[in-house]
């Protein structure tokens, strides 16, 4: 199995380069008319036919590893080092993605899924699929060549192989890895096809701007993945970590949100160029740089420039992703200087205070995000190269600098969709603004009264000033949202003579887009509300003899017994904890630690109980050597299940934004004729 | 309601608002003593090679950050200031122990430079949209030209088939 995997893969490199050469030069044959043996279009038809059939080739070769480690193939080192007999069935596939020479292989299969779906709707526009198709086979050849010859997962050992393999890493070893990492590598490689569009647009100077709507459900999707792939990271990390929080500014968190930053203020910009023909320039550079982030978050996480809790082992293959890295901006940089004047704005910004400036303003502040986060991450690597001191960069900084940027991005989510396009009457301002500012001070003076105070004691309490600002903005923005909902629902019921309910179904289907994007921004602020309830997480650590108790919050918590069990895969030690909340025994916990046998290697199962107001996150830490008494560690997390909750409104909003809107008129066809509604209810935002 | 009644509402209520908020200000006033010990636990990193903050590494058997909190409480409890204390684990650990960068020498500018990049890109922006504002009218906006507006117009309408509604 192993010599076909390997053979999968030189056979995907042929023919994506195939792809990449014959391609191109079809395309320059098209463009300059010049006369050849083969007709351009047969070219390019084969080279997009090759395309598809790198994707069968990576297929096989994904097939291959996946069949060897079902098969328990030791004579291959990855299968060695990545699994175990007694693996269960699931994390069998996690070993795909668990070391670097599979996580590759699983880049190029995406990366090659991606670009069959591109090939096969290549009917929509063929000359300008045909560019995409040559650049992401520019990319394919790229991954294929690091997977042939620097990170080949299908390296024999040498001499004979063990009885059993290493194991899986435990940390990997949990329902979630199984899709985590997935969905997030299907957002990174997914940019892929956007920037393809883009380049490819910008090289054949493509008239309109019928390219980005054709990029717009990829990009929707891509960022779907990215934005599912970064929060189940975070669920993961919450429940295995076992260190109470969900995000700890680690740089392989880092590269993953910086592409998603760009990605979302792509999302965002392009509606300017859709609308009024805007910011050309900088929606070409913003897909180039989110590519180019995926393949710097790429590079972090194996090149071990960086040190991280998850980075994968160094290894030589960073110098490859450098080297490609340059070539993809040599490549942006001439192609946009050659075209720039293609990229001329056919409207200007006519006033501060209107939705294009909030759009500028959006993307502003998502790429200071940007710029915050590269710089923290990369800052150790210059404070090394500058004064041979290497510093750590750590959640104290990002809390300080990145959260009051994330706040003002907080704001000016409810304020853009309030501004009506070209400029805003002072009249537009108060019928917008006066319920989010009443909402907004009304939820400063009940944090207040509750005791978010970030004076207390007197002495400022940065967490808790955070807190305040986060729930009193998020009052403002969902108030100035759901108000957005409200209105137009009403004109529709008044006109239609529908109920509220059926008249914002309707007000959504008609617009799906813009209402989707709402549902997206009340999503966020639901995560936002429960991101800043960490500011108020306690956490309490004991010892626990049997019987004994700590209190933490409105629970008190009971050791009842400490017991240990043992499978083929793992031995666990565990504590049993009953749960009482006013003197009432409420449920029992029953946090884990396992050693695993393969890899000797020991995890945390963090037992959590969920509830809309809190988490009870309790760790068993180990057993105190003196005593053997189970050391218990308990955390009260306020807010948990919003962040939750919020991502969940974020993915409907989505798929919500990515159907196509109903037409006034085939909605009309449902309301009785005398009372047809307009085509579109007068909002105060406009659109 | 007229003019000035209406001016006084307002002021009226920004006062109520006012009073208000310094009233909640004074609320829930207390002191939380055991708080510097997590404070300063949590602006240092556990040595092991976990990249984790030291308040917050909980590996099993963890050969360092155990230590590290003795010495910590050490600190406390032995009087010193929570500058010493931190410089007493620079001398011993590096730099590197620290949770963030100091605010002297090289290390200032990881404070710096995202505040003045997000200041010098806020200001440009706004520079370039108050140009833009001052040097188009809104009617030439619209209606440079016509005819290539048009032509334009026409490009999007033969090469766009989807309806997006628009956000």
């Amino acid at each position: 199995m192993a010599s076909f995997g390997s053979f999968a893969l030189i056979i995907a490199l042929i023919l994506a380069a195939y792809n990449l050469v014959a391609g191109a030069l079809a395309l320059r044959l098209i463009a300059t008319g010049q006369p050849s043996p083969i007709s351009p279009e047969r070219l390019a038809d084969t080279a997009r036919r090759a395309g598809i059939a790198v994707f069968i080739a990576v297929t096989a070769a994904a097939f291959a590893l996946i069949w060897s480690v079902f098969t328990n193939d030791f004579s291959i080192t990855y299968i060695l080092e990545h699994s175990n007999r007694a693996l269960p069935g699931p994390y069998k596939f996690s070993a795909l993605w668990s070391g670097q020479e599979g996580s590759l292989l699983l880049w190029a299969w995406l990366l090659g899924a991606y670009g069959f779906v591109l090939r096969l709707t290549h009917k929509r526009d063929v000359k300008l699929y045909a560019y995409a198709g040559a650049i992401l086979a520019g990319i394919q050849v790229f991954f294929l060549a690091v997977l042939n010859f620097a990170a080949p997962p299908f390296a024999l050992l040498r001499g004979t192989p063990p009885a059993d393999g290493n194991g899986l890493n435990p940390l990997l070893q949990y329902p979630e890895m199984v899709i985590h990492p997935p969905m997030l590598y299907l957002g990174y490689v997914g940019f892929s096809v956007p920037f393809a569009f883009a380049l490819g647009a910008l090289m054949m100077r493509y008239p309109g701007e019928k390219w980005i709507k054709i990029t717009r459900i990829w990009t929707m999707v891509t960022w779907l993945f990215l934005t599912c792939g970064i929060f189940l990271g975070m669920h993961w990390a919450y429940a295995v970590l076992g260190w109470g929080g969900y995000w700890g500014w680690d740089p392989v968190e880092n590269a993953s949100f910086m592409p998603w930053l760009t990605g979302t203020a792509f999302l965002h910009s392009v509606m300017m160029q859709e609308k009024k023909g805007m910011m050309k320039s900088w929606n070409v550079w913003l897909i180039f740089t989110t590519f180019l982030l995926t393949m710097l978050g790429t590079l972090l996480t194996r090149a071990g420039l960086v040190s991280s809790v998850h980075a994968f082992a160094q290894s030589s293959i960073g110098t490859w992703f450098i080297i490609f890295m340059g070539i993809v901006l040599a490549v942006c940089i001439f192609t946009y200087i050659l075209q720039r004047d293609h990229l001329k704005g056919e409207h200007q910004i006519e006033s501060l205070v209107s939705r294009e400036s909030s759009f500028l303003f959006n993307n502003l502040v998502l790429l200071a995000a940007c710029f915050v986060i590269l710089w923290g991450t990369l800052f150790p690597i210059l404070s090394e190269y500058v004064v041979g001191n290497k510093v750590t960069v750590g959640a104290p900084w990002y809390n300080t600098v990145a959260i009051p940027i994330g706040l003002f991005l907080l704001f000016l989510t409810g304020v853009g969709p309030l501004l009506p396009w070209r400029s805003t009457s002072m009249k537009s301002v108060k019928r917008n603004f006066v319920l989010p500012v009443i909402a907004l001070w009304a939820t400063v003076i009940v944090c207040f009264a509750v005791g978010v105070n970030p004076w207390k004691g007197g002495a400022f309490d940065q967490g808790n000033f955070y807190a305040l600002v986060a729930f009193s903005m998020s009052a403002a923005v969902m108030t100035a949202i759901c108000s957005e909902f409200l209105r137009g629902a009403g004109v529709i019921a008044r006109q239609s003579g529908r109920n509220h309910f059926a008249a914002m179904v309707l007000l959504v289907r008609r617009n799906t887009r813009r209402y989707g994007g709402y549902y997206i921004h009340i999503g966020v602020v639901i995560v936002v509300i429960g991101l800043a309830g960490s500011a108020f997480n306690r956490n309490v650590e004991s010892e626990m003899a049997l019987h004994d108790k700590i209190n933490i919050g409105p629970y008190t918590l009971e050791c009842v017994g400490a017991s240990q069990d043992s499978n083929a895969n793992y031995n666990s030690d565990f504590a049993m904890l009953d749960v009482y909340k006013d003197g009432k025994k409420q449920f029992q916990m029953t946090p884990e630690k396992r050693v695993y046998l393969a890899s000797e290697q020991p995890q945390t199962m963090v037992a959590i109980h969920s509830t809309p107001a809190w988490d009870l996150y309790v760790v068993y830490e180990g057993t105190n050597p003196d005593t053997q008494q189970p050391i218990i560690k308990a955390f009260l997390n306020p807010l948990v299940g919003w962040i939750w909750a919020g991502v969940a409104l974020m993915a409907f909003g989505t798929i919500i934004a990515l159907f196509p809107s109903i037409t006034p008129a085939t909605a009309s066809l449902r309301v009785p004729a005398a009372r047809t509604a307009p085509a579109e209810p007068a909002l105060g935002g406009g659109d | 309601m007229g003019a000035p009644a209406r001016f006084t509402f307002w002021l009226k209520s920004l006062q109520a608002v006012a009073l208000a908020v310094a009233v909640c200000f004074s609320l829930g006033a207390g002191s939380d003593t055991g708080s510097r010990y997590n404070k300063l636990n949590h602006r240092l990193m556990c040595t092991c090679g976990c990249a984790e903050i030291l308040g917050e590494c909980n590996h099993v058997g963890c050969p360092n950050s155990s230590g590290e909190l003795d010495e910590l409480r050490a600190g406390i409890t032995g009087g010193k200031s929570d500058q010493e204390i931190l410089n007493s684990f620079v001398g011993k650990y590096g730099a590197i122990v620290l949770a963030a960068p100091t605010t002297q020498g090289f290390d200032l500018v990881a404070w710096i430079a995202p505040f003045a990049v997000f200041a010098a890109a806020l200001l440009g922006t706004i520079l370039l949209v108050r140009r833009w504002t001052a040097n188009t009218s809104p009617d030439q906006a619209l209606a440079s030209d016509p005819a290539t507006d048009a032509f334009k117009e026409q490009i999007r309408r033969e090469t766009d088939s989807g309806n997006d509604g628009g956000f």
